[in-house]
């Protein structure tokens, strides 16, 4: 340390104090990585823990204890809470990403262009080729109908809840509301197979696949859009009835409008979880390995279905058709997300 | 065309609990009156009142008589629409519509009721109110722009703009200058000025001098405690009440001995 920076240091006075240099951290943590290499190499463990919990515990104690030497007691419980929210951000997001790229590095060795131009018709599973238009037409369009019900519906209660449900009512819709949230996934299918299917109401079709996929829907689509609509400020409300605007016109025009956003990207979420559901469509619609672009009229493969059914196939080229599946309802989620976010975003209120 | 408010035997309730009573107060037309008092005291609660807000809160009532040129809005089959059509509003938060443009926001209440019949010339209104509301000089240039994106003064007078747009008899104004710096204040005070000549003005402020500034009548509320309704303490011309108070609680509020 040079004589000028101890003169700072003093001039400052009482307000400075000692803290650790910039190239403390990179330094620990480039140990604690050598450490944690060390019992890679040497297949010595700890008390059964990988290297790198180890390099991560080491990290962490080492910087706690240099931070408590040199800066106190405070820098140091803050450097360790740092450490543990950036460690759990690592935990969480490792799967994720681990995930993607399975996916990728398996799913992308089967696409081409007739992966998604052509169906399952006539291809045995040991065949490789084949592909998945058929699925994916069926999930766009059981998908589209369980939105087209689901959507309407869920907005509309969401906007008695919150602008005009009161007492016993409400609270009773609210309680089923979150009933109906935490139902499973198979339950829904169970139901509509019961209620509809072995009644004779329906056939197995992708209509009747819809109407499960509505069931989990629905509920996410009320809670989402009742939150939206909870947001917008009661000023403009009473600023619009001030006016002599009706009540019905407050909400069209002025409640509505500005919660379009928020209500745009619950609805798009919503589709987004729905796309991947597997049971209640194997209940309600099945399998078939040909397009069938009638809903109301026998079976539909969707892209969940399509990859159990090819999974549990069990040859090498139905399970990298498996994969291949996967990664494309991935992207398919992601543009439905990516759709969403710019949607929302074109719809926002500006200020500028 | 300004209408006279009276109001009789009003009493106002939260739920179960008395907010305001017994409150008997005559505004005439063309005047300017201000309602003074502590925090709590119900002057905000009354001023709601007399358009028909004040229900819009769950569990809020009001029993009495508010009459507009002799009839009770408060009447059956009274129409709280076309009450507040009458009876324009302005907030103590400045609250343009975050969706709509300045143009928008100021022509808002026309276009949202159309049952109005005559189909005006918008762009007229719109110079017209904003002019009214001191502010066409500052927005003429970007009416397309959102209205939140003016300052705190100017999204009040916007919402002034907005509210004299659909022509209103009587314009109540609830605190609308707490939130502006002295400028923006000054300019609202000159507004209220000449928007007398056309509207009954009725103003909430905490603000004595603003009182003394802009009213020709001034309503003293105070409580008695905290949970005991309030109540209408003392009611006259501004210049008496400042300088010659009838009542002891009055000159105790305005001579800051309160309490």
């Amino acid at each position: 340390m040079s004589v000028v920076e101890v003169q700072e240091v003093e001039a400052a006075g009482h307000l400075t104090g000692r803290r650790l240099p910039k190239w403390g951290t990179p330094t620990l943590a480039g140990g604690a990585l050598l450490i944690g290499l060390l019992v890679q190499l040497t297949g010595w463990t700890v008390i059964g823990l990988a290297p790198g919990v180890v390099a991560a515990v080491v990290f962490l104690l080492g910087q706690a204890i240099a931070s408590l030497v040199v800066e106190g007691r405070r820098h140091a419980k803050d450097r360790i809470a740092t450490t543990l929210i950036y460690a759990t951000f690592v935990v969480a997001l490792t799967p994720l990403l681990w995930i993607l790229l399975t996916v990728l590095a398996k799913g992308l060795s089967v696409f081409n262009w007739t992966f998604f131009t052509s169906t399952m018709r006539n291809v045995s599973p040991r065949q490789p080729g084949g592909g998945i238009l058929h699925a994916f037409l069926g999930t766009l369009e059981q998908v589209g109908i369980a939105t087209l019900v689901s959507v309407p519906v869920g907005i509309l209660a969401a906007i008695y809840l919150v602008e005009f449900g009161k007492g016993r009512l409400k609270f009773w819709i609210s309680f089923f509301v979150d009933v109906m949230t935490g139902v499973p996934s198979i339950v829904a299918g169970l139901f509509i197979y019961t209620a509809l299917i072995l009644t004779g109401i329906l056939q197995q079709s992708g209509f009747a696949a819809a109407l499960a996929l509505c069931i989990l829907m629905i509920p996410v689509v009320i809670r989402s859009s009742e939150e939206m609509l909870k947001i917008v400020p009661n000023d403009l409300r009473e600023a619009a009835l001030a006016l002599g605007v009706p009540k019905w016109k407050v909400i069209l025009r002025i409640v509505v409008p500005t919660a379009i956003s928020g209500l745009i990207t619950g609805a798009m979420l919503a589709v987004a979880r729905v796309a991947g559901e597997t049971a209640p469509l194997l209940l309600t619609t099945f399998l078939a390995q040909d397009i069938n672009l009638n809903a109301f009229n026998g079976s539909q493969t969707s892209l969940p279905t399509f990859i159990w059914d090819q999974i549990s196939r069990g040859t090498a080229a139905s399970v990298n058709r498996a994969w291949g599946a996967a990664l494309a309802l991935i992207l398919f989620i992601l543009i439905i997300y990516a759709a969403a976010r710019i949607l929302a975003a074109r719809f926002a209120p500006k200020s500028r | 065309m300004s209408k006279q408010i009276e109001i009789k035997d009003l009493n106002i309730y939260y739920g179960n609990f008395l907010a305001v009573e017994g409150v008997d107060l005559t505004v005439r037309a063309n005047s300017v009156m201000s309602f003074i008092g502590p925090s709590g005291c119900g002057k905000s609660t009354v001023l709601r009142c007399i358009n028909r807000m004040h229900e819009v809160i769950p569990g809020a009532r009001a029993e009495g008589a508010v009459r507009l040129d002799g009839e009770n809005i408060y009447g059956l089959n009274v129409d709280p629409v076309l009450v507040r059509r009458t009876i324009g509003m302005v907030f103590q938060r400045p609250n343009p519509f975050p969706t709509m443009s300045i143009y928008e926001n100021v022509v808002a209440g026309l276009r949202l009721e159309k049952s109005k019949g005559v189909k005006r010339n918008l762009d007229e209104v719109v110079e017209s109110s904003l002019r009214g509301a001191n502010l066409w000089e500052e927005v003429k240039d970007r009416l397309k722009k959102p209205g939140a994106g003016l300052s705190g003064g100017q999204q009040q007078r916007l919402c002034i703009a907005r509210a004299i747009a659909v022509e209103p008899q009587v314009l109540l104004m609830d605190e609308p200058c707490s939130a502006l710096d002295p400028i923006s204040t000054l300019a609202i005070e000159d507004l209220i000025r000449e928007l007398r000549e056309r509207y009954t003005i009725i103003i909430v402020t905490h603000n004595m001098q603003q009182a003394s500034r802009v009213s020709d009548m001034t309503a003293f509320f105070n409580l008695a405690a905290v949970g005991k309704p309030g109540k209408l303490i003392e009611v006259g011309p501004t210049q008496q009440i400042f300088t010659n108070p009838q009542e002891k609680q009055t000159e105790d509020y305005i001579s800051g001995r309160f309490g």
